[in-house]
């Protein structure tokens, strides 16, 4: 982040539109990481298959962590899964996004109370940017979800350094 | 000249892989490429269902067994139900009866289509997936306008159902029936005669028959290696026994029985018998209620009992004790997927990498049933 933050300490004209472009190609692309855990993974296939069609928001699968850049956590996250997961989180490239699909990924959900084996929340391992409620969640919430999603990149900034 | 030494390389694949269908770890030994053992690893979706059991109460149990097998939650609500209905000696309405055998029924349907269709994929045809999916889409239409949910649905009660069919429910069902026929053959022409298909599966993971029983496979699995064994017809429950339908078996027309292409194929024609079982119980639907048999308090007599149904997969056993509680003292499932997934180092001894895939694809085991 901040190619350019030496020369430029304030926004103007030259960096809201170049922060603009990239944003927009960005989000429009957003490659996604094959990998599915449990039930809402068969949610995370209908959304991406005819009916819902996933595509049409730029969101490909890609067998590969090295090629993605957003990983949905879709379904139960075990202790001896969370692990893995967190390798894959860092297989990826920058920038990256994370979307915690379900009860189960977002908290533990029916596995809260008694499950002694299940992640209580994929964000204690890795961080989430966007949770989407369900269990699981119809393919309409995910799609919610990754349009909250590129809203949320829609107004990052590259060229100015993060504060 | 003395023959080359070769070494044994060890592949790992998954738990992240496209054709793990979930978190399937598979530790592969290779000589080339060449598949010398294939060791499958397992739990990496351990949910604890028995211990979840010991915890709840009946009813409570009944959406934690929609999640083991999620590919077919119906068939899962329904092998428990009726479980623990024989256990307590409730007498249901006709009318239960053969709406869950209709649920049921379109559930195998449904979880035949995504079989086929994520077959589809790991072979390398990724346009039969999008044209089973559509099929698919209009099952779980039919359940979401039933019960509300699309894919986990806690629709079977023990001594009822949730609800009633909605009105438009027949027609739609009629009107999905006579299109899906069409789509059958689609599907066929598309995919099962596929040359580049047939290629990649026939005379591939061949699962001979004494094998496939010493084994204690069931389901599509032992069906396509030929032996006539469908507990809907040999063991009947509910009212299967009212219904005129044949067992599908691998025939071996293409390839050799028992291969993948024969495994898949008795798929394929399941659906097409599961349209005939529903068509056959629209006619004879009776009316009535279907919440009144429902008991207020569940509480078994003590005792136990094992109860058996043919799920999609396979046998799906519950072996249910009660102690008399209100909460199963125990509750043991004999999940298919579990033991048909053991078949896998057997079948693929002997054949190339490529062709695992093709093997536990036509498998068409589904995690959270295997690590429960």
């Amino acid at each position: 982040m901040g190619i350019l933050d030496k020369e430029f300490t304030e926004s103007n004209i030259i960096i809201t539109k170049f922060d603009d472009l990239m944003n927009w190609a960005r989000l429009s692309s957003l490659w996604q990481m094959t990998f599915g855990l449990a039930c809402c993974a068969i949610e995370m296939m209908a959304t991406s298959a005819s009916h819902y069609d996933f595509d049409r928001f730029g969101v490909i699968p890609r067998p590969s962590p090295r090629q993605a850049d957003i990983i949905i956590i879709s379904g139960t996250v075990t202790l001896k899964m969370a692990l893995r997961i967190k390798r894959l989180y860092e297989q990826m490239p920058e920038p990256k996004y994370v979307i915690s699909m379900g009860s189960c990924a977002t908290c533990g959900g029916p596995y809260w109370n008694h499950g002694y084996h299940v992640l209580k929340g994929i964000d204690r391992v890795i961080p989430v940017d966007v949770y989407v409620p369900g269990c699981p969640p119809r393919p309409e919430a995910l799609l919610e979800g990754l349009l909250k999603l590129q809203e949320k990149i829609r107004n990052e900034s590259h060229v100015k350094k993060q504060v | 000249m003395a023959e080359l030494k070769t070494d044994h390389l060890v592949l790992n694949m998954g738990p992240q892989h496209p054709s793990t269908h979930g978190v399937l770890r598979l530790e592969v030994v290779l000589d080339g490429e060449v598949v010398i053992d294939v060791i499958p690893h397992i739990g990496y979706l351990h949910r604890c269902f028995e211990k979840h059991c010991e915890a709840m109460t009946y009813p409570m149990v009944i959406p934690y067994t929609d999640r083991m097998d999620y590919l077919a939650s119906m068939y899962m609500n329904f092998g428990y139900v009726e479980a623990v209905e024989k256990l307590m000696n409730i007498e249901i309405p006709e009318r239960v009866k053969y709406i869950r055998v209709i649920m049921g029924e379109l559930q195998r349907i449904a979880s035949h289509l995504v079989a086929i269709g994520t077959f589809g994929i790991d072979i390398g045809a990724f346009t039969p997936f999008l044209y089973c999916f559509r099929d698919r889409e209009r099952i779980l239409d039919l359940f979401e306008m039933t019960c509300g949910a699309r894919l986990l649905y806690n629709y079977m009660w023990i001594g009822g159902l949730s609800h009633d069919l909605p009105p438009m429910f027949i027609p739609e069902l009629k009107s999905f029936l006579k299109d899906f026929r069409k789509n059958i053959k689609e599907l066929n022409d598309l995919l099962s005669y596929n040359k580049i298909f047939i290629e990649r599966t026939a005379n591939i993971g061949i699962l001979p028959a004494d094998t496939a029983i010493n084994y204690g496979c069931t389901g599509p699995v032992l069906r396509g290696s030929g032996v006539n064994w469908d507990l809907r017809k040999n063991d009947p429950y509910s009212i299967y026994d009212r219904f005129d339908f044949e067992v599908c078996v691998g025939k071996g027309e293409i390839g050799t029985v028992g291969d993948c292409w024969n495994r898949y194929m008795v798929r394929v024609r399941e659906m097409e018998q599961s349209c005939l079982i529903i068509e056959q119980a629209i006619e004879q639907l009776p009316e009535g209620d279907v919440t009144s048999a429902i008991p207020k308090r569940v509480k078994p007599p003590v005792g136990e009992i094992y109860f058996r149904v043919e799920s999609p997969k396979g046998e799906l056993g519950y072996h249910i004790i009660s102690d008399g509680t209100v909460n199963p003292f125990r509750v043991k499932v004999r999940a298919p997927s579990f033991v048909n997934l053991q078949i896998l180092p057997v079948i693929s001894k002997g054949y190339l990498v490529a062709d695992i895939i093709a093997n536990l694809g036509s498998l068409d085991i589904v995690l959270g049933e295997i690590d429960r």
